[in-house]
């Protein structure tokens, strides 16, 4: 660990006091219920770094919760614009304060909604958005220069930029106000989620595209969050998750170097993602461990010295895969274990999944239950009162050396391969994940892990949620709409410079904002994309 | 002519969806189980699946959905194989499957549906049972 000179005093001193001086806490004073004081971070000793001091182990703010709560965000999308509008109103009534649009499959691989691959898929894990239209239909009444919002999208992320900035455009908003993330991390895709359209080099490219993009011309914005949950649900190790994380962080931060960004510029917007199960204490140090590694990795891989970029933000979600379906309200006591997991971890916001997410997309009701969880932890447990509260534990220290150690010799077997993109490219990230996932596989089935409530040949409940078939005429018949009702020849002309623009080496953003604007689909714009990059190929 | 030799299946994911990670353990329990499995990968098509099926001569194909697709290809490579003349290849599939949409697939053929978390050894019990008798009745 890397021991800094601070200046002098204590950390309450030192760190602690000109924080708050400045962001007062939620409250001049913190009690238990029983009327107790509760201090700012608690440590044997207060010379060692603490929350807010490289490398973050205890937290990036000093005073984390007891300044301000996590953001509550739930990720929602499904059928149609107008229908995942409707639910994301409900959600910020219900007290959600921020939006997290999930896409369509279409959508996140590059297919409108009336193209022959999107057969069956349509509006089904998601929202399709294909024309400016859509997105403005989704963001109907939400005031964007306000609301901010996370979009899980990956291949098609500089596209759903475009569409955002050309939205913003529309609606007389500055782009400098927009806010929210996009997940833009294509290598995960690679190695665990497989929504990948083009090949490596070419999504690279498109990746750091959007984030010198963002620091000119959207600068509020997280440009990138960096995956480690599909790893998670792919079936990795706590260990593995943040190590392959990590890693792809390190590929795109030389990309980044590569195509002469300023690092110190692009560290402060980066932002990472990751997965809570239901070992707690794991999870916790598996937290604590990943920002000790990131800020060292900042420093001594890129020489960066300034603090805030090389703090590791995250977003973290509960596990989907632990999730049952055979007596699902079960669900709702892993998911709370989980998210305090998440929360003492000290997570920038958390999405709770539904419990009955094992049968189909979340029901209103369990959406809204998930997200009550998240706010009876805020309001009721007295847990955001307290910094780190587990650190000094030496069991919690223990498991976070531990998890660290076991991360870092695997980055040095990456870092043997020549980095993440050829630890892709030759099979070594998918063959340790999935080595892990049919361990876990078989502990489960010979009875060493098998959850409860959990039987062979249980009873699977009706799911609760289904979308309504009759969405993907509907879509076909709007996209036909559109079609006639712009000018053809005009985005042919945009198409033709979008195919210029890729065969080049400028910054695809502009190239796209044009031609949405002009009607351009998203579709189009893909498969326009595919016939300068080629496609990915699976082969099994 | 009644076959002999290892059992020959087909695994394959149709449309559009990633999650992949069921897919691979049943690949890997029913290689461990001696058995000879092609998987296609990510992004087949129901007509892929079916030429696939028909050129690589296999006793059975396993279909994995968790996107909600699962009506519209399971359905579709149900009929192709019957279009096709080859209706006594054996269907099996995995994935999020609500229970309202087993009868529609049952109709097609489709008897064996696990869902995730299926105990490995109970999905490999079970093919080798089924395509056991199957033989026999050949």
């Amino acid at each position: 660990m890397t021991q800094d000179s601070h200046p002098g005093g204590d950390w309450l001193e030192r760190c602690w006091r000109p924080f708050v001086e400045k962001h007062p806490e939620r409250q001049d004073h913190f009690l238990t219920a029983g009327g107790l004081p509760i201090g700012p971070m608690q440590a044997h000793d207060l010379n060692e770094p603490g929350a807010g001091e490289f490398p973050f182990t205890r937290g990036i703010h000093p005073s984390m919760y007891r300044g301000r709560l996590w953001t509550m965000r739930q990720y929602a999308g499904y059928s149609s614009p107008t229908e995942t509008n409707a639910r994301f109103r409900y959600l910020l009534e219900k007290g959600q304060t921020g939006l997290s649009v999930a896409f369509d499959l279409p959508t996140q691989i590059g297919y409108d909604s009336d193209a022959p691959a999107s057969l069956g898929e349509v509006g089904r894990v998601g929202v399709p958005i294909n024309t400016i239209d859509d997105l403005d239909l989704l963001l109907d009444s939400i005031p964007i220069d306000s609301v901010s919002i996370s979009m899980t999208i990956n291949s098609t992320a500089p596209i759903l930029l475009a569409l955002l900035v050309a939205l913003a455009k529309r609606r007389g908003v500055d782009p400098k106000k927009l806010r929210g993330t996009f997940q833009n991390d294509i290598l995960k895709e690679f190695i665990a989620r497989g929504t990948q359209r083009f090949p490596v080099e070419p999504s690279m490219r498109l990746v750091v595209d959007v984030i010198e993009y963002c620091q000119q011309e959207v600068p509020s914005f997280y440009p990138i969050s960096i995956s480690g949950y599909h790893i998670r649900e792919a079936g990795s190790t706590a260990a593995q998750e943040i190590a392959f994380t990590l890693a792809d962080g390190i590929a795109y931060m030389e990309a980044c170097k590569n195509r002469g960004l300023d690092l110190v510029a692009v560290g402060r917007r980066l932002s990472f993602f990751f997965n809570s199960h239901n070992q707690l204490f794991e999870e916790i140090a598996k937290f604590r461990a990943a920002r000790r590694m990131w800020a060292n990795i900042c420093r001594s891989r890129f020489g960066l010295t300034d603090e805030k970029a090389c703090q590791l933000r995250f977003h973290s979600q509960t596990g989907g895969s632990t999730l049952q379906a055979m007596e699902p309200s079960n669900n709702v006591v892993r998911v709370t274990i989980q998210a305090i997991a998440a929360i003492l971890g000290g997570t920038q916001s958390l999405h709770t999944n539904g419990w009955d997410e094992a049968l189909s997309l979340p029901s209103e009701e369990a959406a809204s239950l998930a997200l009550r969880t998240q706010q009876i932890i805020a309001k009721e447990s007295g847990i955001p009162d307290s910094v780190d509260p587990l650190g000094g534990s030496p069991f919690i220290e223990e498991l976070t050396d531990g998890i660290e150690k076991e991360a870092l010799s695997l980055i040095e077997d990456i870092d043997e391969r020549g980095g993440m993109i050829h630890a892709i490219r030759d099979g070594f990230a998918r063959r340790a994940i999935e080595d892990s996932a049919y361990r876990a596989q078989l502990d489960q089935d010979s009875g060493v892990s098998t959850p409860v409530g959990v039987e062979r040949d249980g009873e699977i409940p009706d799911a609760p949620f289904s979308v309504d078939p009759a969405v993907e005429a509907m879509r076909k018949s709007s996209l036909e709409k559109h079609r006639e009702n712009r000018d053809n020849d005009l985005v042919q002309n945009h198409l033709v410079k979008i195919e210029e623009a890729a065969r080049g080496e400028v910054n695809m953003i502009p190239v796209m904002i044009n031609a949405l604007e002009s009607g351009c689909t998203l579709g189009e714009i893909c498969s326009t994309l595919t016939g300068v990059f080629g496609e990915f190929q699976d082969h099994g | 002519m009644a076959r002999s030799g290892p059992i020959r299946i087909l695994l394959a994911k149709p449309g559009l969806d990633g999650h992949d990670r069921g897919i691979r353990l049943v690949l890997r329990a029913l290689r461990d189980a001696g058995m000879e499995v092609i998987y296609t990968g990510l992004r087949t098509s129901p007509e892929q699946i079916v030429r696939a099926a028909i050129e690589e001569d296999v006793e059975a194909i396993g279909l994995s959905s968790l996107s909600g697709a699962h009506e519209t290809h399971f359905l579709e490579v149900s009929r192709l194989l019957t279009e096709q003349g080859a209706e006594d290849v054996l269907l099996f599939g995995g994935g999020i499957i609500p229970k309202q949409d087993l009868d529609s697939l049952n109709n097609a053929g489709f008897h064996r549906l696990y869902p995730p978390g299926t105990p490995l050894e109970q999905i490999v019990a079970d093919l080798q049972q089924q395509l056991r008798s199957k033989r026999k009745g050949e």
